[in-house]
């Protein structure tokens, strides 16, 4: 075949060209939109209130991406100025996503919960008030401006979150009511963001500051609450390995590779106390061993449970167990 | 030679649309640098920062380089096919329709309807028009190559080509979306996958309107500013296919060190080392052509202007790939060095190419030498220093930044607050505003050469 033949049939030339881009955007972009890695999802990532999908598309209209990630990378430095780096199931319900390109401001990926609303609203009214030196600009006109709720039901059910229009309502009608309510704790900072005609009602800026608090709020609950919650339903059970011989040697192993250099050759003590005995600094049953192992103890002592999961937790107590009666 | 071209008034009603919207959008650019340091200046809702900055990318990518594509590709699609332009009612139709979709897309912006998606921020009534015009166009290039009188067809045309398929399909995948209203939708894709195919998009919209067409424009108009042919064929062909080919993997050297799966950011990365190649294949061939006549710097005040952008790609091409490194990501990204690498891009190579070839056309067309080769080289050192001033601060800027972000005390805490990093930019960005005047200067000076030219009565 002669290849100069190409450079004199355009129509060819296009459909080859179509041809020699589409490999990357098949390998690249198009075969992982089906693969579990992009899409993943946790039940303890929810959806966008109501409330919260109009904040976030307040967000969306006035550009705040063009100078806010939202994005933590898995760098030391950037988990000790915003918290937990980024995990992919965080997005799922994020159309689109607002990771952003550019941090003019900072990063807002854990902003939810770290300051109290009244913070946000006189941040966004007069950053310089509270800050002299930063460039963000004052956003004034979004609390005196009423938030327009007439294509919330639609907005919602398009971005399938789950419940109904008449939810919708209810969230809108509750939302009013703590905001408006002479108990809200931030309601003196908010009556001096507002205008008095508006103070009745939801403003751009209440949806918005409701937005901010979601961002990054499910994930610390979670990891706060998943030790928590294992812990205390440890608390209520036996090890479901317990007398196990396959648990045990399973125990072992993980043992060796993850408690040894502390607790020594078969827990015989290191820098960790001796485990191959029935006195246990913290505690000796079950569920007190679960918990140390899990959660960790002051003076050193790690928490595993995000590492190793529940059951491989209670492989190791049966491994523990198990040195008990050696040690006797 | 004026009875080969048969479209100079479409031809210079883009030149000129796009010269409109380059003075729009800088004028726009300078506002957003002013205001980096006079927050002040967030005055009213339709100047808002997030707006302004949307209207400013927007403006200069859709408006300003775009327009100057059509013209210039118009203009090289007679010249090289030794053919009228196939439709050239609908190519007047598009011209139209263009400027129209520009101004209700800037209003859109101004207005605060955006999907947030950069450099797809339009809303869906704007996308269906933006692929009419694009179709337009593609009926244009394409039945004008098929009823070419000329044989074989040059590398510019195969660039033009590329252009066309490749704006269409990432334009179109990347702004799939569900509409709620007339002014408000909903990505089709969620999460990481929005943003996996947000940047493959942003990356290779970046090919296909900053890369395919300006290349096009450079190896069409250096040898005919020149009269020197084009150093090696062979070369350009290597360049052009491999380019194609390269371009469409790199998107996530975007995404590195987010939630996206980190093969497809490992796979991006090697990918954007390879483009050093054909990249450096286009600079090499330009270089090449130059060969024993490198007086023509001096002794032609086009030459420059191409050399300096060939060169600014050149450094541009191995910043990016450079970039994509995890670790220089790590430092470098979300700082001002991004944005300095990507107004080397913009500001060096597709303003200095775009620029000179339309001087080129608009004294071709105009039947005469342009109004004035002094001013002309007043415009190439204005935006030469401006560009220069505006990226090496940034530059500058983002390291600093990056190692205040990363700076820890001995105590493992961080040494700066996010403010800290903020309060250490106001010199930076001074310059940079400087950096842009000088720039905007540059084009003012270039927009009423352009201007003067157009004007001038036919010679007898």
């Amino acid at each position: 075949m002669n290849f100069n033949s190409l450079y004199e049939k355009p129509v060819l030339l296009a459909v080859a060209a179509v041809a020699v881009i589409s490999v990357g955007t098949l390998v690249t972009t198009f075969i992982p939109l089906f693969l579990p890695s992009t899409q993943p999802v946790s039940p303890l990532i929810k959806p966008y209130t109501a409330i919260e999908t109009e904040g976030r598309d307040i967000y969306i209209r006035e550009g705040c991406n063009n100078c806010h990630t939202q994005t933590v990378r898995p760098m030391r430095t950037e988990v000790a100025r915003y918290g937990d780096y980024s995990k992919p199931e965080e997005s799922a319900w994020d159309r689109p996503f607002l990771w952003g390109s550019r941090r003019t401001g900072p990063d807002l990926a854990r902003v939810g919960g770290k300051y109290p609303d009244s913070w946000h609203y006189r941040h966004m009214s007069n950053p310089r008030s509270m800050f002299p030196t930063t460039n963000m600009p004052s956003y004034p006109w979004i609390a005196r401006t009423k938030l327009d709720t007439s294509l919330t039901a639609r907005k919602v059910k398009t971005l399938g979150f789950g419940y109904d229009d008449a939810e919708v309502v209810r969230q809108l009608a509750a939302f009013r009511t703590t905001v408006t309510a002479p108990a809200y704790p931030s309601a003196q900072v908010r009556s001096q963001a507002t205008p008095v005609a508006l103070q009745g009602e939801v403003t751009e800026l209440d949806a918005l500051v409701a937005y901010l608090q979601k961002l990054g709020r499910d994930l610390k609950a979670a990891q706060k609450t998943a030790v928590g919650s294992a812990v205390a339903e440890a608390a209520e059970t036996k090890n479901p390995f317990g007398g196990s011989r396959a648990a045990e040697e399973e125990g072992e192993k993980i043992f060796k590779e993850n408690c040894r250099t502390c607790h020594g050759e078969k827990g015989a003590g290191g820098f960790g106390p001796k485990l191959a005995t029935t006195v246990h600094k913290f505690g000796g049953s079950d569920a007190e061993l679960f918990a140390s192992v899990a959660g960790g103890r002051p003076g050193g002592m790690p928490s595993f449970l995000p590492q190793l999961g529940k059951d491989r937790v209670w492989k190791a107590v049966a491994y523990i167990r198990h040195l008990e009666k050696e040690g006797r | 030679m004026a009875n080969e071209a048969r479209s100079d008034s479409i031809v210079r009603g883009f030149a000129l649309s796009s010269v409109f919207w380059l003075l729009v959008g800088l004028v726009v650019g300078l506002w957003l640098a002013a205001e980096m340091i006079y927050p002040a200046l967030n005055l009213a809702p339709w100047l808002a920062f997030g707006r302004l900055r949307v209207v400013h990318t927007n403006g200069l990518t859709f408006g300003f380089a775009l327009a100057g594509i059509f013209a210039c590709s118009f203009y090289m699609l007679e010249k090289l096919t030794r053919s009228p332009l196939a439709f050239p009612g609908l190519a007047k139709a598009q011209l139209w329709l263009f400027n129209i979709a520009i101004a209700l897309a800037a209003l859109s912006l101004f207005a605060g309807m955006n999907t947030s998606k950069e450099y797809a921020e339009l809303e869906w009534p704007l996308d269906i028009v933006v692929v009419v015009l694009w179709v337009m166009f593609a009926v244009n290039v394409m039945g004008t190559l098929v009823k070419r009188r000329e044989k074989q067809m040059y590398v510019s045309l195969w660039f033009l080509v590329a252009c066309v398929v490749t704006v269409a399909v990432v334009y179109i995948l990347n702004n799939l979306a569900v509409p709620v209203s007339l002014t408000k939708s909903y990505s089709a894709y969620a999460g990481v996958n929005d943003a996996n195919i947000q940047w493959w998009f942003g990356h290779n919209a970046v090919a296909s309107v900053f890369t395919f067409p300006i290349l096009a424009m450079f190896y069409y108009f250096l040898p005919k500013s020149t009269g020197l042919p084009i150093y090696s064929h062979r070369l350009s062909i290597i360049a052009f296919w491999s380019l194609v080919f390269g371009y469409l993997w790199t998107g996530a050297h975007h995404l590195m060190l987010t939630p996206v799966p980190e093969w497809i950011q490992t796979v991006a990365l090697a990918f954007s080392l390879f483009l050093i190649a054909p990249s450096w294949a286009s600079v090499i061939n330009g270089y090449y052509t130059m060969n024993g006549n490198w007086d023509q710097m001096k002794s032609n005040y086009l030459v420059k202007f191409f050399i300096l952008g060939i060169t600014f790609y050149g450094l541009q091409t191995i910043q990016g790939p450079t970039q994509a490194i995890r670790a220089l990501s790590g430092h470098l990204h979300y700082t001002e060095y991004i944005p300095g690498h990507v107004h080397m891009g913009t500001m060096g190579w597709v303003t200095m190419i775009i620029t000179a070839s339309m001087y080129f056309i608009m004294a071709r067309i105009s039947g005469r030498e342009i109004h004035s080769v002094k001013l002309a080289n007043v415009h190439f050192w204005l935006i030469l220093v401006g560009q220069l001033l505006f990226t090496l601060t940034l530059w500058i800027a983002g390291i600093v930044q990056g190692a205040m972000w990363k700076a820890v005390n001995p105590d493992g805490s961080l040494m700066y607050t996010f403010l800290d990093s903020v309060a250490a930019m106001y010199p930076f960005w001074t310059v940079r505003l400087a950096g842009g005047l000088l720039y905007f200067a540059g084009i003012l000076v270039f927009a009423y050469n352009i201007a003067m030219t157009s004007r001038k009565p036919q010679a007898a």
